[in-house]
């Protein structure tokens, strides 16, 4: 993510609130030209809002939306420079492949032979040439959604909005599309803000991934960002599957910080933390280590409960003393006895410190605000 | 083999009583036009006494008669129109916005609808002569107008419960601004429903007679001209006017059914 590229839509301290629910809540986010961006969470999070408050369906209660510099406030849908992609599709049922795709040239008064000729055109990028006359109604799930798509895209938006554009796909066919969108996008050059409950497309399409949750953005960054260095608990727990330990700082010495959480305590390399900052500490299950003998630095027990061969990965649960459970993925090879008492570690590094204090005093001021 | 035989007794069972409905149905129907061709001239006009054309001959002579059915078209008209306008609007309105006391007003609307004409044609009766309008046409229109908006706004509604909002918005992203959104994507997606609550509303207009009766003044409507000329049995000309009334709405039903219509939803 180079730092000189220009940004095309700046969302600045905007709130969304519906009667008591406050749905988006102080968003600042900057998206980049040709960008891949999405809006993830699960639903209710806020990211549908975003994009329809972007699209111009729904007002910002507070805040302004930039779209090249220009605040989108006083425009109507109609006149902003931007398409949507609808989770319904949103065909229009009375109209033919051919005059759904043509309908935002038609608006916009263009020649009836350039209609054509582009009409063509995308419909052949969507692979849906021959398809003119056919009727909505005629048309499967993954057809209806090329048309909706080339019914966007033919506009040349500066942004592309999709609404969970995949979301009734069967598995097979949404894997395929999520290849042809992020292939368009590349080939067109145009801003995608994709919204998705699916963590995994997110990492699969996107440049840049947007976490929300509960109408705050908890975290912005390249997919590998957001897996290596989740900011929040929530971001941890969200993409992928981690192990999390709660615990407080006990010491700081030689650069390296003495944690003590519920089933033990270890030593991980310095961050920024105080003595006695509460705090969360991420381990992803393939980056968790056991060991029969104790290592050093480490003092973290369990029992192994599990052991789930799945062809190339052996997954283990080891039981903590606190009756908690510790996932670990390694690459099929030594398997443990059940019952069998290991001692867990990890590498310098694996370990992702998350401070909590923020998430839950965020929270409290939230509270109070809301009264 | 008593299996076969079985089978063969149903099939004419069912033959038989379909017969018998659809005779039920058509043969009243088959009377009237017969007998508009019938060539008595002596009252009450029922033995028949050959073949003739005369009664349509007659019909366009009988000014009275042709009048009322100019009234009653007329009066049709103008009632669809405005209840198909205001019924559209009404159901559109309650479709898209939840206001307070939506569902009060949602079943005030059967009210209409499930309450006898007899006492409808009174309280308009009443309402009309309290606030002095002159009963004619205005109050026919008015009176039709009333009781068709109802069976509009429940076929407007019928086909919006299939119908996806965000198609509109569709409209408006591409670059429609809300007139011309409605223009090309609500009007075009509702129009079998309008058609249909539409129609329902001119034929209830053309046949009714309770409630014309008691909101017409001197206006005589073709219904309510039929019902007086009972009195000295069915003149043959009414049943050549019928017969033709007949003709125009088989026309206007094939027309609706047919394929060319059908294509366009």
């Amino acid at each position: 993510m180079s730092e000189e590229r220009k940004v095309i839509v700046e969302i600045k301290g905007v709130n969304k609130i519906y009667g008591k629910n406050h749905v988006v809540k102080d968003l600042d986010l900057d998206i980049y030209e040709g960008e891949f961006l999405t809006l993830l969470g699960s639903s209710g999070c806020g990211k549908t809002t975003t994009l329809r408050m972007v699209a111009g369906f729904e007002e910002p209660t507070s805040g302004t939306i930039k779209v090249e510099n220009e605040d989108i406030h006083n425009k109507e849908p109609y006149e902003r420079d931007v398409n949507t992609v609808f989770q319904s599709y949103a065909l229009f049922p009375h109209m033919t492949v051919y005059d759904n795709v043509a309908y935002g040239l038609k608006m916009k008064k263009v020649k009836k032979a350039e209609i054509k000729e582009r009409v063509t055109e995308m419909l052949d990028m969507v692979q849906l040439g021959g398809f003119e006359k056919r009727y909505p109604l005629q048309l499967s799930g993954g057809q209806k959604q090329r048309v909706a798509i080339a019914r966007a895209l033919i506009n040349k938006p500066k942004v592309l909005l999709l609404d969970e554009p995949l979301g009734a796909l069967d598995l097979k066919l949404r894997k395929q599309m999520q290849l042809e969108l992020k292939r368009l996008q590349k080939k067109l050059n145009i801003t995608f803000i994709y919204v998705t409950h699916d963590q995994e497309e997110a990492l699969t399409m996107s440049d840049r991934i947007c976490i929300m949750n509960d109408g705050v953005l908890q975290q912005v960054g390249t997919p590998s960002q957001i897996y290596e260095s989740p900011r929040t608990r929530f971001v941890a727990t969200f993409i992928g599957e981690t192990n999390l330990f709660d615990g407080i700082v006990r010491a700081k010495q030689n650069g390296k910080l003495h944690i003590n959480v519920e089933s033990g305590d270890f030593c991980v390399p310095d961050e920024d933390f105080k003595n006695n900052e509460m705090l969360a500490v991420s381990v992803r299950p393939e980056r968790m280590l056991y060991s029969a003998e104790p290592v050093e630095g480490f003092n973290l027990t369990g029992t192994v409960k599990d052991q789930i061969y799945v062809g190339s990965v052996l997954k283990t649960v080891v039981e903590l003393p606190n009756g908690n459970e510790v996932k670990i993925e390694r690459l099929a090879g030594q398997e443990l006895p059940k019952g069998g008492m290991v001692y867990l570690h990890w590498n310098d590094g694996d370990a992702k410190l998350i401070h909590t204090f923020d998430d839950v005093f965020a929270g409290a001021v939230e509270d109070v605000v809301m009264q | 083999m008593s299996r076969n035989i079985k089978a063969i007794i149903k099939k004419i069972v069912s033959i038989i009583f379909c017969g018998l409905v659809y005779l039920f149905l058509f043969l009243p129907i088959a009377v009237i036009v017969v007998n508009s061709f019938n060539a008595t001239t002596t009252k009450p006009y029922q033995t028949w006494k050959g073949f003739t054309f005369d009664w349509y001959g007659k019909l366009f002579e009988n000014e009275t008669l042709l009048n009322s059915f100019g009234t009653t078209m007329a009066i049709a008209l103008i009632s669809t129109l405005l209840s198909t306008a205001i019924g559209t609007i009404a159901a559109v309105g309650m479709y898209k916005y939840k206001f307070k006391g939506k569902n009060i007003i949602d079943g005030l609307l059967y009210i209409p609808v499930v309450i006898p004409e007899i006492v409808l044609g009174i309280s308009l009766l009443t309402l009309f002569s309290n606030t002095h309008i002159p009963r004619g046409m205005l109050t026919l229109v008015l009176a039709h107008t009333t009781f068709s908006i109802p069976y509009v706004i429940f076929n407007v509604r019928a086909r919006l419960s299939g119908y996806d909002n965000s198609i509109e918005e569709a409209s408006m992203d591409l670059g429609a601004n809300r007139i011309v959104t409605f223009k090309n994507i609500t009007l075009p997606v509702l129009a079998p429903g309008i058609g249909g609550g539409a129609l329902l509303a001119f034929t209830l207009s053309i046949d009714d007679v309770i409630v014309s009766y008691f909101t017409n003044g001197q206006v005589k409507t073709f219904p309510l001209k039929v019902m007086e000329s009972i009195k000295s049995g069915v003149a043959p000309d009414v049943n050549a006017l019928s017969a033709l009334i007949l003709i125009g709405t088989i026309l206007l039903v094939i027309l609706t059914q047919s394929d060319l219509f059908k294509k366009k939803q």
